[in-house]
């Protein structure tokens, strides 16, 4: 089985004239993390970035997530203040940021520190260090320094200590101002990247600054890159063996991004909330040319109002927040789904409850999205669980909101909103788009909510249409949108609203089974745990493990067959990034443990218990920590 | 074929609109309220202006007053108490060939929608917005209104209502891109109908606030002010409200103010003494948010298939 990679990889290996650098033969590897870690603001991200995008170019697959401090401008030399990057890349594709990191490039050894609260680390990371610190004029930072580095030593990192900046400033006058470059550079010559696509990488991302500036961070990747071929023996070689088709590589929140564009929609409204913020960021930048526009509302009310509005009078629109903005628009969305008006609401999903973690990934809105609502709320929900499935859902999301005249949540979350991953380039289909406004006459014997009685679907008359005219009302209506009193309209009403939602299950397939279709364990699992739990998934059946996971992209309604399915196996367990009382935690019995979302919902959708394993660490789910519980459960 | 032209054939003269047109469901209002003096002048000056019904998009929030777009005939969205100005906002950027009309009230208005009432000032989009203010809550029972006076009895405020009220003016008149503010009273037609014509007739966001009373919680608001014509003063210019001649004769009481004077307006909204009717504000120069909604729509698929093209060059690897 080796063998057999390393055959491969060497055939990759003469395509590239990196893989060799200064006598050093590089060691092929089959996948790597990394991370660079630094106090905000030093560009580690942005270092980052380069890396995996150049790493996409030569053909790897490649997972990237972002290090977020939770402050703006957290303190210098900080734990709480760890800013950066994570690269996950391999032959194959990644599908998950994975579990400790290989090796860590760090500005300081604070931020390390924070890292190491994470788990982020294994004896043997091999960690690159800034050692400007040990010669620091500050004796407390000298001696913080100096201690730190044996406790590296004795968790067993393999610790090089490097004077990052006094390379630099052979090359610039200030090098805080891209110090990222040059540790790029160095990375770049570490893992055998072709330099060339770095540099063109650098070119395209200061493309709005000055030659002055594009010059001096290529002469800092350039000195980097120099620098560690002559002055580290680590040499690694990542080849391809992906099948080369064209891809594009973004982030989840520009994927959104791009999906509302290529689903043709016209208004953008939304009021500012991370992790959601970054999709307005970067349609504000581009959706004018596609013939949208971005509302900046006053509060997340208006900013669903407003979309309601616009949706009213025939635009398509989006609406995209996150969890507080999604309880802020709770009575629209109720009136969305009474008043069947056609609506995306994009929820990228951070901690909870209340403020919670802003930046932090969790999975907390799942109920809120299905049952949030007072009264009965038919509304479809969607998750996407790949960076690819947050373009094509957004589509997905609006042809459903506009065929079913209701509003469509589409979750999305923390970790899908900064992870990089290539995608195949997706086919522009122009039936994507949305239809222009119809304005020719209406039929004047078609009622506004002449519901189908097997469907529940109705055509809705738009503005401008003659003959079309009707009141819009929240209140209980008829097939008129009469305002109804009467004890029997509202139980019509409600009926063939809910009728749609069985309509919409009609058309969904059971989901796919990862694995042998019956055995010992079932793990269910939605959204961005995808990659981690089938990659647990297949190292437990490797071990010879009987277990199965399938992953759900519609929750409501939810995709058929999951009783049946449940019965195949002898237990089923969810994996959630979300809160669940322990099972022998103090007081918890089985009455009244408090169990996770999905769990929850699978238990009292199929009658079949379903068991879980949840953490709310803010952490994306990583396959080591699932896969450790397989292995206890199916005594491997 | 009878050796007629097809276009003199296919001619069709262009219907012209009566009341009845405009005329939605049977007003379910107490008998006496304001309301049904509102609604008769709004259709009249949708018949002056022959606004086509299908084109014509009238917004509220819940309350008494917000009931409106049901008792007309156009196209109509009876919505969230608090919410119509981001429906109506929402409506009115990328269709700039439907006329909106806001109704609302004194609660949907002035408290659990304020926030929007301040930012729907400064989006200043073409729309004509009449506060229905009878300073008390009416579909609820009778609670305290933040218009208000201080000392109303009402089921909230049973030994009286602490506060001062907000003055709808003043916070109005305090809004930067405010650009078109008068008031008028339920108990006069000829002055409520010529506010609403000109407010319509002005581009921007047209504020009307609309003194009335509620017959069942507040019948003896302005009960003196009625029975007394000249405890009113009527706002005349040459850019202001038409004053017809019964409107100049009931109120002897004038005063010249220019609508471009803001200082002046400001001054008069404040007066306590005497109900102040007519035009305060008017410019219609500020900046216009619906404009903006207006500027790139109709994109075909084609030239948005091409904009999405170039994003994906931009991410290809």
């Amino acid at each position: 089985m080796l063998n057999a990679n390393l055959d491969e990889l060497t055939t990759t290996d003469n395509n590239n004239s990196a893989a060799e650098i200064s006598g050093i033969k590089a060691k092929p590897l089959k996948e790597c993390i990394i991370e660079i870690v630094s106090d905000a603001g030093e560009g580690a991200q942005k270092a980052g970035q380069s890396f995996g995008s150049v790493s996409a170019k030569m053909g790897n697959g490649v997972w990237t997530v972002e290090i977020i401090p939770a402050e703006v401008q957290p303190p210098a030399r900080s734990r709480a203040g760890a800013s950066g990057i994570r690269i996950r890349f391999g032959s194959n594709k990644i599908t998950n940021m994975g579990d400790e990191a290989d090796l860590v490039v760090a500005f300081n050894e604070q931020v390390l520190y924070g890292r190491i609260e994470q788990d982020a680390y294994k004896a043997g990371t091999i960690i690159l260090i800034e050692s400007k610190w040990k010669n620091s004029k500050v004796p407390e930072i000298k001696e913080e320094y100096a201690q730190a580095l044996n406790e590296f030593k004795e968790r067993g990192f393999d610790v090089r200590e490097i004077l990052m900046e006094e390379e630099c400033l052979k090359h610039v006058d200030n090098p805080s101002k891209g110090k990222n470059m040059w540790v790029l550079g160095m990375l770049c010559s570490i893992y055998s990247r072709d330099v060339t696509k770095a540099e063109a990488q650098i070119r395209h991302t200061f493309r709005r600054k000055s030659e002055k500036i594009i010059e001096s961070n290529l002469r800092l990747l350039n000195a980097g890159y120099s620098w560690a071929a002559e002055n580290i023996e680590l040499k690694f070689q990542i080849g391809s063996e992906m099948k080369q088709v064209p891809r594009l590589v973004m982030n989840g929140n520009e994927a959104v991004g791009m999906g509302v564009m290529a689903a043709g929609i016209e208004v953008c409204s939304m009021y500012p909330i991370t992790p959601a913020t970054s999709v307005t960021h970067y349609l504000s930048e581009v959706f004018e040319k596609s013939g949208g526009l971005v509302h900046q509302a006053e509060d997340e009310i208006a900013a669903i109002g407003f979309a309601i509005g616009a949706s009213y009078a025939g635009k398509t629109a989006v609406t995209i927040t996150s969890g507080p903005g999604m309880a802020l628009k709770t009575e629209f969305i109720g009136l969305a789904s009474m008043a069947e008006v056609p609506l995306v609401i994009v929820d990228v999903q951070r901690g909870g409850p209340s403020t919670g973690l802003p930046t932090k990934v969790e999975q907390g809105d799942l109920l809120y999205a299905i049952f949030g609502q007072p009264g009965d709320t038919p509304t479809v929900v969607l998750a996407a669980s790949t960076i690819e499935e947050c373009y094509h859902f957004v589509i997905l999301s609006r042809q459903l909101a506009e065929a079913f005249r209701m509003p469509v949540i589409l979750l999305t979350d923390a970790n899908l909103a900064t992870g990089v991953q290539p995608f195949t380039r997706p086919e522009i289909n122009l039936d994507s788009f949305s239809p222009p406004v119809n304005q020719s006459p209406w039929k004047k014997e078609i009622r506004p909510y002449e519901w189908d009685e097997k469907t529940g679907i109705s055509q809705r008359p738009i503005p401008g249409q003659a003959d079309g005219m009707y009141v819009l009302t929240g209140l209980a209506h008829d097939e008129e949108s009469h305002v109804a009193y009467d004890s029997h309209i509202n139980q019509l009403g409600c009926n063939r609203r809910s009728r749609k939602m069985a309509a919409i299950h009609k058309t969904l397939t059971p989901p796919k089974i990862n694995g042998d279709e019956s055995g010992d364990l079932l793990v269910v699992g939605w959204g961005s745990t995808l990659g981690a739990i089938e990659e647990a998934v297949s190292l437990a059946r490797k071990m010879g493990g009987s277990v199965s996971s399938l992953h759900l992209r519609f929750l409501s309604p939810v995709e058929p067959g999951l009783e049946e399915i449940f019965k195949r196996f002898k237990k089923v367990m969810t994996v959630e990034i979300n809160y669940g009382d322990e099972e022998n935690d103090p007081l918890i019995t089985q009455e009244n443990r408090r169990r996770t979302q999905l769990s929850w919902f699978l238990r009292a959708h199929t009658l079949i218990d379903v068991d879980f394993l949840a953490h709310i660490h803010g952490q994306p789910m990583r396959p080591g920590f699932i896969l450790q519980r397989l292995k206890k459960e199916l005594g491997l | 074929m009878f050796g007629l032209q097809s276009e003199c054939m296919l001619h069709v003269p262009e219907q012209y609109h009566t009341l009845s047109d405009y005329e939605g469901a049977q007003p379910r209002w107490c008998p006496s309220c304001g309301d049904h003096a509102v609604l008769t002048a709004v259709q009249k000056v949708c018949r002056e202006k022959q606004l086509p019904p299908e084109k014509t998009v009238f917004v509220s929030g819940i309350g008494c007053s917000s009931r409106f777009p049901h008792y007309m005939k156009t196209y109509g969205f009876h919505g969230l108490h608090g919410r119509p100005f981001p429906v109506a906002e929402g409506i009115k950027f990328r269709r700039p060939d439907l006329d909106v009309f806001v109704a609302t009230g004194d609660g949907d208005c002035c408290s659990i929608g304020a926030g929007h009432w301040i930012h729907a000032i400064r989006y200043n989009m073409n729309m004509t917005v009449m506060l229905l203010d009878n300073e008390i809550y009416g579909l609820t029972k009778m609670q305290t209104s933040p218009t208000s006076r201080k000392g109303t009895i009402s089921n909230t405020h049973p030994h009286g209502s602490i506060l001062p009220p907000i003055n709808p003016l003043i916070t109005t008149l305090g809004v930067a891109n405010a650009s078109f503010v008068a008031q008028t009273v339920d108990w006069n037609p000829a002055h409520l109908y010529s506010t609403l014509l000109a407010a319509h007739s002005h581009q921007g966001f047209s504020f009307v606030r609309i003194l009335q009373r509620c017959p069942h919680f507040s019948p003896n608001l302005f009960a003196e002010e009625i029975s007394n014509p000249d405890l009113t003063v009527l706002l005349t210019h040459e850019n202001g409200i038409e004053a017809v001649e019964e409107v100049q004769k009931m109120y002897k009481n004038s005063v010249v103010h220019d609508p471009a004077d803001m200082n002046e307006a400001r001054e008069i909204a404040q007066r306590e003494d005497l109900i102040p009717i007519g035009l305060f504000f008017c410019d219609p120069s500020k900046e216009q948010y619906d404009k903006y909604g207006a500027s790139n729509i109709g994109f075909s698929p084609q030239k948005k298939a091409d904009a999405l093209n170039v994003e994906f060059e931009k991410y290809a690897v």
